[in-house]
Formats: structure tokens, C-alpha cells, sequence
């Protein structure tokens, strides 16, 4: 930690710091931090705000992609691991070209802005939510039983579809999204290329199924609930008299034949 | 080897596996690591060369496995080499002291432990070009359900699940039998306990686990899943001693319980699996 960084007395009045103050000012969501602070706060407080807006995207304000794979990659970790399954959802504003080219690019924006907006409200804070690319916003839903997987896009495709844009003061907007989706195959240790490859079908499913609507990844179910561990392991408590019983006689103190065996 | 098996070659060369009939593919996994999935791989392995079988291991965990450590080998020329195209399939593959060859992943495969499409491709041509030449092939997958042991597992005709009798090892045998049920849609998963306390051990956990998922997994009409029990291996002090001095078991200690047991394994093996060609 800090005990590995030098021990000297930075400047701030030699730190190039104009570009990463600009920065800042330009971002409407991040203050920029006061001068009279005292020196660490103020730096600590830049390189904050630098790394939010590394994450963000500048028009939305969700996460920006760069962010997305992180989360993603830690997503794909804890479900390795944990065995409990999570949902990616990729979600593409349909004929999104159209109203560019129809009412022009700072329209494009306020829909894109609106979405987003709406999007956001939909999912939990333990979700990530993203602007993908162009008009492709991306969600992860950790914790996500597959039994509630296609309520929660039904849910955000109904949503988007209920907005009213106002484009401008005397023009309003309807816009609807194709949402593909796959979860993270529980216990498997997969990758974000299969993983985003799976929705990504799924997507393009809904695109050619007409838009507006949900395809979802059939999943199969390797959930082990309580209860099957439960009967699973009933007959150990059969088995464990037994097994203190073979504990080898050559081998004094602590039970043998486990850590030993460890090879793989 | 003889002329039928140059044959079964040229004919199957550009069929994906599985498989020619002349080699049999037999992967070797588990749910939770440290069960002993490798020592038993490795010995199996002897075991089946000393029946005269044609054997060959295949570090199927890319790099993590730790068949060169039991083995106690460091080849220079490994399946990085090959993948790389560094060196030729035929160079990386060695004779291990129990009179079967090995193909050694090597560390810098640790880079291919997230599956492509590239290593997808490169480990099917490998497998492709090795298994015609061999009575029987064992893949020492790696431990947990990452795709590259779905993937790996998914070339062979024929899976083991080795478990040990603790709780932790036989919910996660459990879980990775229900994966391979439902991915790879398989019906004939094979059973070893290793480190069993007592006689009969391991038949009660294969039945106990069949129960469940009779109870638990739906499949197709007429495709029941059947798990079968082909042994267990006693818990023994010599199998800490042998892996200690990095010797196989069935070479450092031949009479004892846990040798004896692998032994009959490979009878089973050799019955159930290698398709007799005389």
C-alpha cells in the first residue's frame, strides 16, 4: 500500500494537472475538488474523478464498456464459485438509424439519454448497467434465478416501450428495444467472448423475430438446492463411526490418507 | 502397430471426434480438485500398459494439471510447443515410468485455460491425429466445470468422476454429473471413490447418487441415466508415501490395499471400455 510509494512531499503546483482539472469541469456529474483542501485530499479527489470517468459513459452516465467486461469477468468468477446464476442481457434500441436520420443526431441523444434513464430504473444497484456500443446498452444481473430472468426483460423491454420522448417542444417519440439474453452457465468457469456470443444470438433472434421482444438462452438447470444435498449426504452420518474407526494405526495424531492424497 | 489401425487412420482423419473404434477415449474428472483425479489418471494409466495395453495420458487441464509433477517429468518439448507450432506432435510425446506415454500440457498453456475457438480447434486436430494410435486414451481433465474440462470431457467416449467420500467432493461429483447429463446429454457415467474409509463405500455413495438424480433430473424417455460404480480406492498410507518420493503407486508398492484396487480398475477399464480387437 502506501509504504510502497516514495516517501517525498509531492508539489501540486508542479503537477500538470490543468488537463485533468478541464476534464473534470467538462463532466457535470463529478465536482471538481476545492484548491484550499488539504494537498492528498485534493489529489486523492482528482484521481477519483479520473477514474469515474474512466468507467463512465459520457452521455448516459452508465457504465462504459471498458467497466462492463471488468464486471463481467468478475461476474463470471463468482458463479464459477458460488454456483449462483447470473443473467447478461443485451438490449438494441430498434431502427435507431431511422430517427437519426429522420430528426437528427441530437435527437439520437435524447433517446439514447431517455433509455438509459429508463433502463436504470428497471434493475437493481447490484446490477451493472452499460451503453454497449451505439443504441446497445448491456445489463448483468448477479443473484439472477432463471425462474425471474425473462420477468426482469419483459419487465425492461415494457418499460422502454412506454416512453414518451420529447425530441423536441413540440415533437414526441416512441421507441422499442430487441433484448437478447444467456446466463452465465452456473459453476462453469466460462468466458466473456462465449458468454456475450450466447446473448448475442439471442438478440439476433429478437431482431429477426419481429423486435420488440425477449429471447432468452435456454438454461439448463444444475442447480443443487438443499434438498438434494440434503439426501446426498444422509447416508455420511451412517458412514462416520466407520470412519474413525479406520484411522491408520501408523499414523499418530491428525487422520491420514486426505491432505496426503492431494496430488491434482 | 498393425496395418488395420494404419487404415482406421486414413479413414478417420477428417472425421471429428468421437471417435475410430480402434482408440478409446476415456476422460478422467471431478467435480472438486484434490481428489486424487491425476494420482489415479496416472496409475490407471500404468496399470492398463501392464494388462499390454497401448496407453497415453493427455494433460487435458492445460498447463494446470499436475501429471508432471506425480510423474516427476519436465520434457523440453510440450503441447505448447505443438499448439505453437514450435515442435512436432510426435516430439512432445514421452514415455512415462510406468510404460505409457504422455502428452504434457506445459506451463505456458496456462494461456489457453480459457477455451477458443483456436484451442478448440487445435486440441480437436491433436485428438484427431493421436487417438487412432492408441488402444486407450485418458484425459486428466482439470478440477471444477470450466469449459476447458467440458470441452476436454466432451472428446471422450467414455467419463469417469473420481470422488472422495466427504461431503464437499461428493456435492460437487454431483453437480458435475448433472452438467454432463444435461450438456453433453451422456447416460453411462462412470464411479471411483478414492480414499474410501471401508469395503462398500463407494457402491452406497454411486447408489446414493443415482437416487437423487432418478429423483432430481428429468431426461428423455428411454435414455435413464445410470451411473456405474468401477471401484474404490482404500484410503492407504502408502499412496501419501509413494506421491511423497514421486513414484507411482503400482510401481513403489504393488501388494498394497490401494495398488491392488487400481489394479482391478483396470480390469474393469479393460472390459468395459478398450474394444478388444482379437
Amino acid at each position: 500500500m502506501a509504504s510502497d510509494l516514495p516517501n517525498s512531499f509531492v508539489r501540486l503546483t508542479e503537477l500538470r494537472l490543468d488537463d485533468a482539472r478541464a476534464l473534470l469541469s467538462r463532466d457535470a456529474a463529478i465536482s471538481l475538488p476545492e484548491q484550499q483542501q488539504d494537498p492528498t485530499t485534493y489529489i486523492q479527489n482528482v484521481i477519483d474523478g479520473l477514474c469515474e470517468l474512466s468507467l463512465k459513459d459520457p452521455l448516459t452516465g452508465l457504465s462504459n464498456r471498458r467497466h462492463f467486461r471488468a464486471m463481467q469477468e468478475r461476474t463470471i468468477d463468482a458463479v464459477a464459485r458460488s454456483g449462483e446464476p447470473a443473467l447478461l442481457l443485451l438490449l438494441d434500441i430498434d431502427h435507431f438509424k431511422k430517427v437519426n436520420d429522420t430528426h437528427g443526431h441530437l435527437a439520437g441523444d435524447q433517446v439514447l439519454q431517455t433509455v438509459a434513464q429508463s433502463l436504470a430504473k428497471c434493475v437493481r444497484p447490484m446490477d451493472t448497467l452499460a451503453r454497449y456500443g451505439g443504441e446497445e446498452f448491456a445489463v448483468i444481473l448477479p443473484n439472477c434465478h432463471t425462474n425471474y430472468g425473462a420477468t426482469v426483460a419483459e419487465r425492461i423491454r415494457h418499460a422502454v416501450e412506454s416512453l414518451s420522448i420529447e425530441i423536441s417542444p413540440s415533437a414526441r417519440l416512441k421507441v422499442t428495444i430487441s433484448v437478447g439474453g444467456a446466463y452465465a452457465p452456473e459453476w462453469i468457469r466460462s468466458t466473456i467472448s462465449l458468454w456475450t456470443e450466447r446473448a448475442d444470438l439471442q438478440l439476433y433472434r429478437a431482431k429477426a423475430g419481429g423486435r420488440n421482444c425477449v429471447f432468452l438462452d435456454k438454461q439448463e438447470e444444475i442447480y443443487v438446492s438443499a434438498e438434494e444435498k440434503n439426501l446426498l449426504l444422509g447416508h455420511l452420518a451412517l458412514g462416520e463411526p466407520a470412519w474413525l474407526e479406520n484411522i491408520p494405526v501408523d499414523a499418530p495424531g491428525a487422520p491420514t490418507g486426505g491432505a496426503g492424497q492431494r496430488v491434482n | 502397430m498393425s496395418d488395420a489401425i494404419k487404415i482406421a487412420v486414413s479413414d478417420k482423419t477428417a472425421t471429428p471426434v468421437p471417435l475410430s473404434p480402434s482408440g478409446k477415449v476415456l476422460a478422467v474428472t471431478s467435480g472438486k480438485g484434490g481428489v486424487g483425479k491425476t494420482f489415479v489418471s496416472a496409475n490407471l494409466a500404468a496399470a492398463l500398459a501392464k494388462l499390454g495395453h497401448k496407453v497415453l495420458v493427455l494433460d487435458a487441464d492445460l498447463g494446470l494439471a499436475n501429471l508432471d509433477v506425480v510423474l516427476n517429468l519436465y520434457p523440453k518439448i510440450t503441447l505448447h510447443d505443438v499448439f505453437t507450432g514450435k515442435a512436432k506432435l510426435e516430439d512432445a510425446i514421452v514415455r512415462a515410468p510406468g510404460g505409457f506415454s504422455v502428452l504434457l500440457a506445459g506451463s505456458g498453456m496456462v494461456e489457453y485455460s480459457r477455451l477458443t475457438p483456436e484451442v478448440r480447434d487445435d486440441f480437436l486436430r491433436i485428438m484427431n491425429g493421436l487417438v487412432p494410435h492408441y488402444d486407450i486414451v485418458l484425459l486428466d481433465t482439470g478440477a471444477g466445470i470450466s469449459d476447458v474440462v467440458l470441452f476436454a470431457v466432451s472428446l471422450a467416449s467414455e467419463v469417469i468422476v473420481v470422488a472422495t467420500p466427504e461431503p464437499t467432493s461428493l456435492t460437487d461429483a454431483y453437480a458435475t454429473i448433472k452438467v454432463l447429463i444435461g450438456q453433453q446429454k451422456r447416460q453411462n457415467i462412470r464411479i471411483v471413490i478414492n480414499q474410501a474409509a471401508r469395503l462398500g463405500d463407494g457402491r452406497a455413495i454411486t447408489l446414493q447418487l443415482q437416487q437423487v438424480l432418478d429423483r432430481f433430473v428429468t431426461t428423455e424417455p428411454g435414455r435413464p441415466i445410470k451411473l456405474v460404480h468401477m471401484g474404490d480406492i482404500p484410503a492407504d498410507t502408502a499412496v501419501r508415501q509413494a506421491i511423497m518420493r514421486r513414484q507411482l503407486l503400482i510401481q513403489a508398492t504393488p501388494s498394497c490395499p490401494a495398488a491392488l484396487a487400481i489394479g482391478q480398475l483396470a480390469l474393469k477399464i479393460e472390459e468395459a471400455v478398450i474394444t478388444r480387437r482379437r
